[in-house]
């Protein structure tokens, strides 16, 4: 065994935009041992239940996160509506999945120019936001908001969208796929791209499954879990296969992330095909009592929403396990074996959400 | 639509067993989080399987020493750790143990406290 030497990596650091540190334990350049540590900005989000009523906490829940905002609230009114036997209105499901998949591809897209940067890529990454803007245009043009939609709420959802607009949408859509096969053929064809990140941070099908890892970066090591394919929202009445790769290495997150852009088009495609007249939301009384373990598959992976209530307006407990707060481990184990110099992209291929694991 | 959960309640003296058990019949662990109910804490171990939800529940008081899964799943510990420095309950034999580091909090164990809607 060579000499080891502990070089710290975070919390503050170029390829990091939320804190996190890490403790690189090396031998030479190679990575033997990594100890994480999070914490910098833990805010105690889920301790407002006791001061906030249940349905205007769904606004807390909401900003949890700055990307997967909107599925914060759809999983929080989820979990809400299993615990008190609401049945939210056909067309409301159907809304509910069209802007959760808005909020994947806008993520993913966020993602895959961040992890240009990381590489060096700089046109790359401005490509991948100016198309991120025309996800954004129309959240924005549905919702109401870009980051924040606020248009979730318990027993439905605040908003409709007209059937010219969802036409539109469509074929927004549809248009900017030509753009996007130009931009995800750089992450899954370039030699360049292909030898910096083929073998960077393996993490076994084993590994994956019982160290937790879950979304891309479970799916990328051949485990096919996918939330979505329990069927809550309208994700039970639609035609989807989870995109999984098997070599567990950087390349594999980064090709699932790019191959799910095509799956969220083709889900809200099927969405706008099949989404029903009627209502968007029903009229709500009464306060929850009991608990439930709401799940949902945001562009990280599962999320879990637990609500215990005791039929007071507010709750007992809420708690989210995030998914950047259970790949931490799975972090740990896949450094392992790396070289110095590979850290930060690998670090980057998890799609770590701090803002997230620390609500 | 909802995925099949069940919650299980076991003694803390067999949760390791438990675990183990779990993990044997192939689960994942999803999480553990904590719950204070009135002066008691319930600590939910929560597996999946295809989907279908395990939740072992342990239900104790703060002083409590509670034994670590971490040797049978090595990512326990970041729930650990949470539950540690959120709700003061000691978790022994924890494979990383931050002893209280994890979170940085201005008030110790934060979440053990009960905040009424006036504010006290």
């Amino acid at each position: 065994m060579g000499k080891q030497i502990t070089v710290p990596f975070g919390p503050q650091h170029p390829v990091l935009p939320e804190p996190i540190h890490l403790d690189l334990v090396l031998e030479d350049e190679t990575v033997v041992d990594a100890i994480p540590s999070i914490g910098y900005v833990h805010r105690g989000l889920e301790k407002l239940v006791e001061k906030r009523e249940y349905p205007e906490y769904i606004y807390v829940a909401e900003r949890i996160c700055g990307i997967c905002s909107y599925i914060h609230s759809n999983t929080y009114a989820e979990c809400i509506e299993q615990i008190m036997h609401i049945e939210v209105p056909e067309r409301a499901k159907y809304l509910r999945t069209i802007w959760s998949e808005y909020s994947r591809l806008h993520s993913h897209l966020l993602w895959l120019g961040l992890f240009a940067d990381g590489m060096g890529f700089e046109s790359v990454f401005m490509n991948a936001w100016r198309l991120r803007e025309h996800v954004l245009d129309d959240m924005e043009a549905t919702t109401g908001g870009r980051v924040i939609q606020g248009v979730c709420k318990v027993g439905g959802v605040r908003k409709d969208i007209a059937p010219e607009k969802l036409d539109e949408m469509l074929k927004g859509l549809k248009g900017m796929e030509h753009e996007l096969r130009d931009l995800t053929n750089v992450f899954l064809n370039d030699a360049s791209v292909i030898h910096r990140l083929r073998g960077a941070g393996v993490l076994s099908t084993e590994d994956a499954y019982y160290l937790g890892a879950v979304g891309p970066t479970a799916r990328a090591s051949g485990v096919p879990i996918d939330i979505r394919e329990t069927g809550y929202n309208a994700y039970g009445q639609i035609n989807f296969k989870p995109v999984v790769e098997t070599s567990g290495d950087s390349y594999a997150r980064c090709a699932v992330r790019a191959k799910e852009l095509y799956t969220s088009i083709d889900i809200i495609e099927q969405c706008i095909k099949k989404i029903p007249d009627g209502p968007v939301d029903i009229k709500v009384t009464g306060a929850p009592d009991g608990e439930f373990f709401a799940r949902a598959e945001q562009p990280r992976g599962e999320v879990v929403h637990y609500i215990k209530g005791n039929g007071k307006r507010n709750l007992v407990r809420h708690r989210v396990r995030t998914p950047t707060f259970t790949n931490i481990p799975p972090l740990v184990t896949l450094l392992k074996g790396c070289q110095l110099a590979d850290v930060p992209i690998v670090v980057l291929s998890i799609d770590p959400c701090i803002g997230c694991a620390e609500r | 639509m909802a995925a099949e959960q069940t919650t299980v309640p076991i003694g803390v003296g067999e949760l390791v067993a438990k675990t183990a058990e779990m993990k044997k019949n192939g689960c994942r662990l999803v999480q553990i989080g904590c719950t204070k109910v009135g002066d008691d804490y319930e600590i939910n171990y929560v597996f999946d399987k295809d989907y279908a939800l395990t939740n072992l529940r342990i239900t104790v008081k703060q002083d409590t020493v509670v034994p670590s899964v971490s040797s049978v799943y090595f990512g326990a510990f970041v729930y650990e750790n949470e539950i540690h420095d959120l709700y003061g309950i000691t978790v022994t034999g924890m494979n990383i143990d931050f002893g209280g580091h994890f979170y940085r909090t201005t008030v110790k164990t934060p979440f053990a406290v009960t905040i009424t809607k006036e504010g006290s």
